[in-house]
């Protein structure tokens, strides 16, 4: 049976990039469709053709059914891959395209629309020896009903919308008094967010993990499950950080949810790739949570440890080809981890972060040596350096996916790998992925659902890494010293060279002694060039500089070949007690006469001086930073189309403000705290540039 | 002999003790360095050597007989930085509070000569607190005796004010005439006269800071090129500038070995312009991409922000780089920023250092602020700048070029050594729209019409291939290639030689 010739994504960014890899490896020719905000998106550029299928908004463009089924007939696509989000799960979109002759690259309708909904899929899975949950399968109709069902199935109790997803619509009652509130309350919220009001009840599980099956059938019936992805770093119900195996399930357990997942896709003829998701107690009781009838974000981790591309086995499938293997072939090797990275601002709430990508530069595909051996990096990205990440879709922009013979391996190439991402020109998560991967309760696999919001209270809020690399600031890093100061100097002695020279200035012994402080750290960190200058006699030498140094007592040797106007320090540190050897990468930024290195999560501003400079530089009265709670800042350029508020105006926190118009989207941005107006600064109209003032109060 | 030596290292001793423990503990506890201690750190280390350190003044009214300290307020000599000679004066706040005496004054003239004389830049650190009052006349000669100074010197050596303390009355008028004032937040102020004065004559109630901190002067008067946080910053900042600096108007700028390949390409700025001609973007972009290590320093950053100024290197030597910055008022040209952008090109000019202007312009910006603020003579400096400057010259037009603007952003028509356009650039005497209305007026009202002629006109002129067809445009380039080509035609420009016609001095419209 041949393949199809030429296959249509109807989706973008990096997921459509990645369906492309796979086409192409194939040899089928990829069509891609695109949006006005799009035109220029690497997806378009990648693609062997591409069509324009309308406005900016999915609205308008990628979820438009009748576009995109056009697109295929301009085209001559004869399947289409939807990818994930947009029409991936829609039933309506499926059966569209079959009505057009098109291949759909995804399971049945049947399936979708089962599955779609919440409580069917539910009293699916319990009818056919599937574990669900405890609770009542059916829409609940009155609060007292609500109650009633809690007290037969004991709290705490979850209060969920039947159409619910990313966290709306869903309130947990820890005792039998707040359950009819929660009901109330989940409801008003699903039928303003969904249109659907109806809401079910269960059992709130504690200290849950969130763990699912991958299965993979054909349309000849038969159905494998490729093990299993533990995605229980989640913030706000948006994974964040997934792996593949799970360091929490035996064999036992995983064998049994593989084969209900496989039941499960069974009772539904399922055919194609799709995502059977538990919630795992901590008792290894594994429980029914929803079946994802699509690719999911997270399916490079189970390719990584099982060698299958589940594209390529998605479209085989769809072009009616036998799966190639069966369960007993299902083998598992080393352990996989994927970072989400977005473009979001952990310090403004990690709201979205738009803009151009002024720098960009992922970690190199491949090999990735550290201390834990040898790892393995898979960048699924969709963007490129000068590309631009829009307001209108969703800020992820990229999937760093790390592979090792161990788990540790795994994390130790994911957070070498994070530190070598360069990201500039928008926010971004990467600090705060590193802080994560890098957590003692991380790297001892001991996960939960509210592992984040425990380990990371203030991410929910705002700040997350910063406070996390405040407290850390308190005692000075070694290794960042030792980067700032070899940067210093490679620095000083460039700068030398300069030529009208009185005399020739004597750097090495001008630079024998130095002094580091660090920003937020009291004492001073005494930085002694123990090796008089670097190794090789000229600083222009574009090869390894080697320095030895001795900080606060301790002998360091430090190898690099990184220049100044680099943004990526790649070193090599020798420890002279056993000569042994480690790497080093940080992420290196001047900001006046400061060293701002990034490293594993964390950044610390270090100024490297003369011992006399550096005393005086303690004289230096510390500056507070502006108090910013009095002013109300736009949060990106944007115009201002209303002002909701008059000064003098007492009010209260989450009462909206102003509305600030950015590329025809409008965003309410609200009071933070109760206060008075004191000032608006603008009119309405008035176009605003990012961090400038609108409102100041008293 | 023994009883000199005595005598000289009491002196030295008394001398370096400024005013005294108590008042450098006040200097201190308000985040500011002594004299000396503001020397040592902008120097390389062991560098400096004073001279006058014995110098006393000669007042002998109102018991200043009494009252003599070594050096008298002001610290002057030379050293290095990064190995290359700088002269400083550095006034002393605790003695005296830095006061100027005829003396005091002297001592800064001495060593303004001597930094003319071998042709060195002459940095002024300011923290005073006046005229020696006490000294009366004595002291306005000794002001007006430096002011002197700096016009001879203007031109000829660099001349750098650090403002670090207060600075008020008729000393501001020292700093006003050097080449660029640094000051620090907080701690310095420069105004003609002070808030008690303001108070009294118009009713304002304004704070030091508010009437002369650095914050007013870097963003609303643009008296000031940058402000720093603290005196550590600024003194280790300022010597991150002199390494800009030729040492006087007869030298090239410096040489400094440097890690950037001058083949670099960067494809990300084929995206830097947007689509829509409407939408702004950052043009510092380009400036930082385009420059050695992205290392470029900027001056007044704050102020008149609509233009972009300041210094980068080419394969390790100093450019000084003028660009339009459509993020704020779209780009145009106004009063500020063509001062802003005159008074540098004219430094750069002074000082042998070759110019690179990037030109996004739509135009002078319409009003009557503008008018009645004198945009006509305003305008005319920047024009007259360009134009009479003789140091190679290379433009780069990336979008917009409109109107007279065009001909005033270093045009092929002012002596451009090299003009580029990339290929989004519209080179027209105005944007489409508003020339259809014009030339269509009869149309106006009939939008198809008016919509078919624009587009008409658009294709016409808002490209850059009639100007290069003129061989007003050297060469259409890909903006991937900008810094390739910017280094090859700098270093093709090295040994440019172009005079002006003798003349006892220009006219420029001040």
């Amino acid at each position: 049976m041949a393949l199809f010739n030429k296959i249509l994504i109807a989706n973008r960014g990096e997921i459509a990039c990645r369906i492309m890899r796979t086409c192409k490896r194939l040899g089928i020719t990829s069509v891609a469709v695109y949006s006005d905000a799009d035109r220029h998106a690497l997806h378009v550029a990648m693609a062997d053709e591409s069509i324009g299928i309308g406005g900016s908004t999915s609205a308008e463009s990628y979820l438009k059914i009748d576009t995109i089924i056009e697109a295929c007939k301009q085209s001559g696509a004869e399947a289409v891959h939807p990818g994930f989000g947009f029409l991936s799960e829609n039933a309506d979109f499926a059966l569209a395209l079959d009505k057009a002759g098109i291949t759909f690259i995804g399971p049945g309708t049947r399936a979708i629309e089962v599955m779609g909904d919440k409580i069917e899929s539910k009293k699916l899975a319990a009818t056919s020896g599937v574990n669900t949950v405890p609770g009542h399968a059916d829409a609940i109709d009155t609060p007292a009903e609500a109650h009633k069902i809690a007290a037969d199935i004991g709290c705490p109790v979850m209060l969920k919308a039947s159409a619910g997803g990313g966290g709306k619509g869903m309130r947990v009652a820890w005792t039998l008094d707040e359950v009819e509130e929660g009901f109330t309350s989940a409801q008003n919220e699903a039928r303003s967010s969904f249109g659907d009001d109806r809401v079910f009840v269960e059992k709130f599980i504690e200290r849950p993990r969130h763990i699912e099956i991958q299965v993979l059938a054909d349309s000849n019936g038969n159905c494998i499950a490729l093990g299993e992805r533990e995605c229980s770093i989640q913030r706000r119900h948006q994974k964040v950080i997934e792996e593949a195996p799970s360091p929490f399930l035996d064999e036992a357990t995983r064998q049994a949810m593989g084969e209900q997942a496989v039941t499960l896709a069974k009772a539904v003829d399922y055919q194609s790739a799709g995502t059977v998701e538990f919630i795992v107690d901590k008792d290894r009781n594994f429980y029914f949570l929803e079946m994802n009838t699509r690719l999911q974000v997270e399916h490079p981790v189970t390719e990584l440890i099982t060698g299958l591309d589940l594209v390529e086995q998605m479209i085989r499938v769809a072009a009616g080809h036998p799966l190639p293997l069966q369960q007993q072939d299902v083998k598992l090797s080393g352990w996989a981890i994927e970072a989400r990275v977005y473009a979001e601002d952990p310090e403004r709430n990690f709201m979205p972060s738009t803009g151009r990508l002024t720098r960009y530069q992922p970690p190199v595909e491949g090999v990735l040596t550290t201390d834990h051996g040898d790892g393995r990096v898979r960048v699924d990205t969709g963007v490129f350096e000068g590309g631009e990440i829009s307001m209108f879709y969703d800020p992820m922009i990229a999937k760093l996916v790390t592979h090792g013979d161990t788990r540790n391996a795994a994390i130790a190439a994911m957070s070498r790998a994070l530190d070598q991402y360069v990201i500039r020109g928008v926010s971004h998560n990467i600090p705060f992925l590193n802080a994560l991967v890098t957590h003692p309760a991380f790297i001892d696999g001991d996960l939960t659902t509210g592992f984040i919001d425990e380990h990371f209270p203030d991410s929910s809020g705002s700040k997350a890494t910063t406070e996390n690399a405040q407290t850390d600031q308190a005692k000075p890093d070694i290794q960042n010293i030792a980067i700032a100061a070899f940067a210093q100097l490679i620095d000083a002695q460039r700068s030398a060279q300069v030529d009208n020279q009185l005399r020739r200035t004597h750097t090495a012994q001008e630079t024998a002694a130095l002094v580091a402080l660090v920003k937020g750290v009291t004492e001073s960190v005494a930085v002694e060039l123990t090796e008089p200058a670097f190794a090789t006699s000229d600083a222009r030498q574009n090869g390894q500089n080697a320095i030895s140094l001795r900080i606060d007592g301790n002998e360091i040797q430090l190898s690099s070949d990184w220049t100044p106007g680099n943004l990526l320090f790649d070193g090599k540190i020798i420890h002279p007690g056993d000569s042994s050897e480690s790497y080093v990468v940080a992420q290196i930024d001047r900001a006046a006469t400061h060293w701002i290195v990034t490293r594993a999560g964390k950044s610390q501003s270090i100024q490297v001086l003369r011992p006399e400079v550096a005393a005086l530089a303690r004289l230096m009265p510390e500056k507070a930073p502006p108090d910013l709670s009095k002013f109300l800042l736009s949060p990106m350029p944007g115009l201002l189309v209303k002002i909701s508020v008059n000064e003098g105006e007492a009010v209260k926190a989450g009462q909206e403000l102003v509305v600030v118009e950015a590329m025809k989207m409008e965003n309410a941005l609200m009071a933070e705290q109760d206060g008075v107006v004191k000032s608006v600064n603008h009119e309405e109209g008035a176009s605003l540039s990012v961090d400038e003032v609108i409102i100041e109060f008293a | 002999m023994s009883n000199i030596q005595q005598q000289l290292d009491d002196r030295r001793e008394a001398a370096l003790a400024g005013g005294g423990s108590r008042r450098i503990e006040a200097q201190h506890s308000k985040g500011k360095l002594t004299a000396r201690e503001r020397l040592d750190v902008f120097f390389d280390k062991d560098t400096f050597e004073e001279w006058d350190m014995f110098v006393e003044h000669d007042c002998n009214d109102f018991g200043m007989q009494e009252n003599k300290i070594p050096g008298d307020g002001v610290v002057i000599g030379c050293g290095t930085v990064n190995g290359r000679l700088v002269f400083a004066f550095s006034q002393d706040f605790t003695v005296f509070g830095g006061s100027l005496s005829a003396a005091h004054a002297r001592k800064i003239c001495k060593v303004m000569d001597k930094a003319m004389l071998v042709g060195a830049p002459i940095v002024g650190i300011n923290d005073s607190g006046g005229a020696r009052i006490q000294e009366g006349v004595n002291s306005l000669a000794g002001y007006a005796d430096v002011f002197q100074k700096n016009v001879l010197a203007s031109g000829v050596v660099p001349q750098i004010s650090m403002i670090m303390g207060p600075c008020a009355g008729g000393a501001v008028y020292s700093p006003a005439m050097t080449d660029f004032i640094f000051m620090v937040r907080d701690n310095s102020y420069m105004f003609v006269t002070g808030p008690e004065v303001v108070k009294t004559v118009t009713q304002e109630d304004v704070t030091q800071e508010e009437l002369g901190g650095a914050t007013t002067h870097t963003s609303k008067s643009g008296v000031a090129d940058v402000a720093f946080d603290n005196d550590i910053e600024a003194l280790l900042q300022l010597r991150r500038f002199v390494d800009f600096l030729p040492p006087n108007n007869r030298e090239k700028p410096p040489f400094r070995p440097h890690f950037d390949d001058a083949d670099r390409s960067e494809p990300s700025l084929n995206t830097l312009v947007p689509e829509n001609p409407n939408v702004p973007y950052d043009i510092r972009e380009l400036i930082v991409k385009v420059v050695d290590e992205s290392d470029f320093f900027e001056l007044q950053p704050d102020y008149a922000a609509n233009i972009i100024t300041g210094f980068g290197r080419m394969q390790g030597s100093t450019v000084g780089f003028v660009a339009n910055q459509p993020m704020v008022l779209a780009g145009c040209l106004d009063i500020a920023s063509s001062r802003k952008a005159a008074r540098f090109v004219r430094f750069c000019d002074a000082f042998n250092i070759p110019i690179v202007t990037f030109v996004d312009v739509p135009g002078f910006l319409p009003g009557t602020a503008q008018e009645y603020g004198g945009i006509i003579k305003h305008g005319a400096k920047l024009l007259f700048a360009y134009a009479e400057a003789t140091v190679p010259k290379i433009t780069v037009i990336t979008r917009k070029a409109y109107g007279g603007a065009y001909d005033v952003m270093s045009s092929k028509h002012l002596r451009g050594d090299i003009n580029y356009a990339w290929p989004s650039a519209e080179i027209a005497v105005m944007g489409p729209k508003g020339a259809v209305e014009i030339i269509f007026r009869a149309d106006r009202n009939d939008e198809d019409k008016i919509q078919q002629r624009t587009e008409e006109y658009r294709e016409k002129f808002a490209n850059p291939l009639i100007a290069a067809g003129k061989g007003f445009i050297d060469d259409v380039i890909e903006p991937a290639e900008t810094r390739r080509r910017l280094c090859r035609d700098l270093a093709m420009l090295r040994n440019k030689d172009l005079t002006n016609p003798w003349k006892k001095h220009d006219n420029l419209p001040l």
